[in-house]
């Protein structure tokens, strides 16, 4: 193999994307523990699959659809019981400076 | 440097949210403006063991939508996550289709003036889950409700060939009316059921060689105004930085832009170039939709005859203006209010100013459709035919119409109790134009002269007849019998 599946670099980009905050020995342990798993999932690239069709879904079933019917939400009180931070009617989160734009 | 020196291209992604009644994999209502996080429950909170299921009718409008714009309608397809890490998404990824969307290839035809149409290539169209919303407050916290998390939108992606600002703005005005007339969606844009993301660059020539501009995306425009201004600021500004800084296309520097719409500037959103990793991949807690043959053709069955069509019709088939044709087809109640009332028989130029001039501004002082004011069709054409027929003058049409709204009476019947009809008979309006005749001698002098004063004079004695008549009498034949005794 030899070649490093995850470098120092992307670690970091992911854990940038991820909002996580790593300490330098965390980046270096994760950037080993994290090659070690892409190292083992890649034996599945010894498998001959060019006969195989992909699978989107590991479930024989397909069209599992609901009527658009409305059923009981939690209620404001309920939806903000678990929140770390809330006020009255609002989850409560540090200030965002920037909208990324939605979709 | 002059117009034809350059080329604008846009291309146009548009999120379009769908009338249904619940979200779209949660039976979470949706309400407009409803307490905050009221409709929010363990799917649509992200809760980990909630498992999604799809919204029939959501999936049932998308693919009318595609089919409506001409898309191939996949026969398979399915749904991924991805991933991005904001406050406003709370299960961190976002329900969405990636490599198969609902529909792809088709196009949308708009009108771009005169009855020409202009062909835009729709490159995918797929259906996605919306966000939450973020409240940004004066204090050192923002607030989130998770009300709109989960509600389902379909976006529609085109090929860059749209043009110019304005034909931005006519393709999103033409994907509203469309969107309205297939019922998919309210496409209220106060209530930011359509948001536009248009992407814009440039290409120019000059010394005999060509040069790209490069590409700004502006983010989050909800009105058509703020969509075409801001398309028309991107165009002058990427000109000017070519022209004064030869600054153009290098890879992947796309920038991403927002809308000022007090200043009216393209604002740049720092920290945006470096590309998202969005890592999606198939989401396991939904499974595939097939959409066979018989499913489609049952969804097929709920289009209709296209506003653009319509309007093509309505100029084609009943002689009308462009202009009328478009403001009747704005949306389907009242197109098919107009089309009902002309196949009952009522002159279409006629019904269309009753409507369009009468009808719509009631309609909107009562907050409601032409459609809905309580007039049947059958009874427009009946008014319409009236005054054709010079029966009623035109202003007692409007009062009859008025009148009509609140009973189930002919208008006939009406015109009747309030003495509108219009009087032709020539043997009592003839008196009546022989007394005003002799009160007036010096205006018939004047009538008779034949030089400046006479077109006056004969106003004055038509007004003077009216008057007498309180506005009854047929104007045509009042002005006959007035002509006929002015040369005796
Ligand atoms: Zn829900």
């Amino acid at each position: 193999m030899g070649q490093k599946k995850i470098d120092i670099k992307q670690v970091r980009q992911v854990a940038k994307l991820s909002r996580l905050d790593l300490s330098e020995a965390e980046i270096s342990q994760f950037t080993g523990q994290l090659g070690a798993i892409l190292e083992y999932v890649e034996k599945l690239n010894q498998l001959d699959t060019s006969k195989v069709e992909p699978l989107a879904h590991c479930l024989p079933i397909n069209n599992c659809l609901r009527k658009d019917e409305v059923k009981q939400s939690l209620g404001t009180e309920k939806t903000l019981a678990n929140a770390p931070d809330k006020d009255e009617q609002f989850f409560i989160v540090p200030k965002i400076l920037e909208e990324p734009g939605g979709f | 440097m002059t117009n034809s020196d350059y080329k604008i291209i846009v291309g146009l992604e548009i999120h379009v949210q769908m009338a249904t009644r619940t979200k779209m994999f949660c039976g979470c209502e949706l309400v407009f403006a409803a307490e905050p996080n009221s409709r929010v429950c363990p799917v649509c909170l992200g809760l980990p063991g909630a498992l999604p299921v799809m919204n029939r009718q959501a999936v049932e409008f998308a693919i009318l939508t595609a089919t409506a714009l001409n898309c191939k309608v996949a026969e398979f397809t399915k749904w991924d996550r991805k991933s991005y890490y904001y406050p406003d998404l709370p299960k961190n990824y976002q329900i969405s289709q990636y490599d198969l969307p609902i529909g792809s290839n088709g196009y949308i035809e708009i009108p771009v003036g005169d009855g020409v149409t202009k062909k835009i290539r729709i490159c995918r169209v797929h259906l996605e889950e919306d966000a939450g919303k973020n409240i940004h407050t004066a204090g050192s916290f923002s607030q989130v409700d998770l009300n709109r998390a989960g509600t389902p939108l379909l976006e529609i992606v085109t090929e860059p060939d749209i043009n110019s600002a304005e034909e931005v703005r006519l393709l999103a005005m033409e994907l509203q009316r469309i969107v309205r007339f297939l019922g998919v969606s309210e496409a209220d844009m106060q209530k930011g059921h359509m948001r536009f993301e248009p992407n814009v660059n440039l290409h120019i020539k000059k010394d005999g060689s060509k040069h790209e501009t490069p590409i700004a995306e502006i983010k989050n425009l909800n009105s058509f105004k703020a969509l075409e201004k801001s398309v028309g600021f991107e165009v002058r500004s990427q000109l000017d930085n070519f022209i004064e800084r030869g600054e153009v296309m290098q890879s992947g520097n796309k920038k991403t832009f927002g809308w000022d719409d007090v200043k009216e500037v393209t604002v740049l959103q720092r920290g945006k170039e470096e590309a998202h990793d969005y890592r999606y991949f198939p989401d396991p807690d939904l499974v595939p939709v097939v959409v066979d043959e018989k499913w489609l053709g049952e969804i097929k069955g709920g289009l209709c005859e296209l506003p653009l069509k319509m309007q093509g019709r309505f100029v084609s088939q009943y002689g009308l203006s462009d202009y009328d044709a478009s403001v009747l087809t704005t949306d389907r109640a009242t197109s098919e209010y107009f089309d009902s009332a002309v196949k009952a028989g009522g002159d279409a130029k006629r019904v269309c100013n009753l409507i369009t001039q009468t009808g719509l501004k009631t309609a909107n002082e009562k907050g409601c459709g032409v459609a809905q004011l309580g007039i049947e069709p059958k009874r427009l054409a009946e008014l319409a035919k009236m005054t054709d027929a010079s029966q009623i003058s035109a202003t007692a049409a409007v009062t009859i119409f008025v009148k009509m709204m609140e009973s189930k009476e002919q208008p006939g019947e009406i015109a009747e109790k309030l003495n509108l009809l219009q009087k032709s008979d020539a043997g009592e309006l003839e008196k009546i134009v022989d007394e005003v005749i002799t009160a007036n001698p010096q205006a018939v002098e004047d009538a008779k002269s034949g030089d400046k004063k006479s077109k006056k004079a004969h106003g004055f004695l038509m007004g003077q007849i009216m008057q007498k008549t309180k506005g009854t009498a047929n104007p045509q034949v009042v002005a006959k019998i007035l002509g006929t005794k002015l040369k005796a």
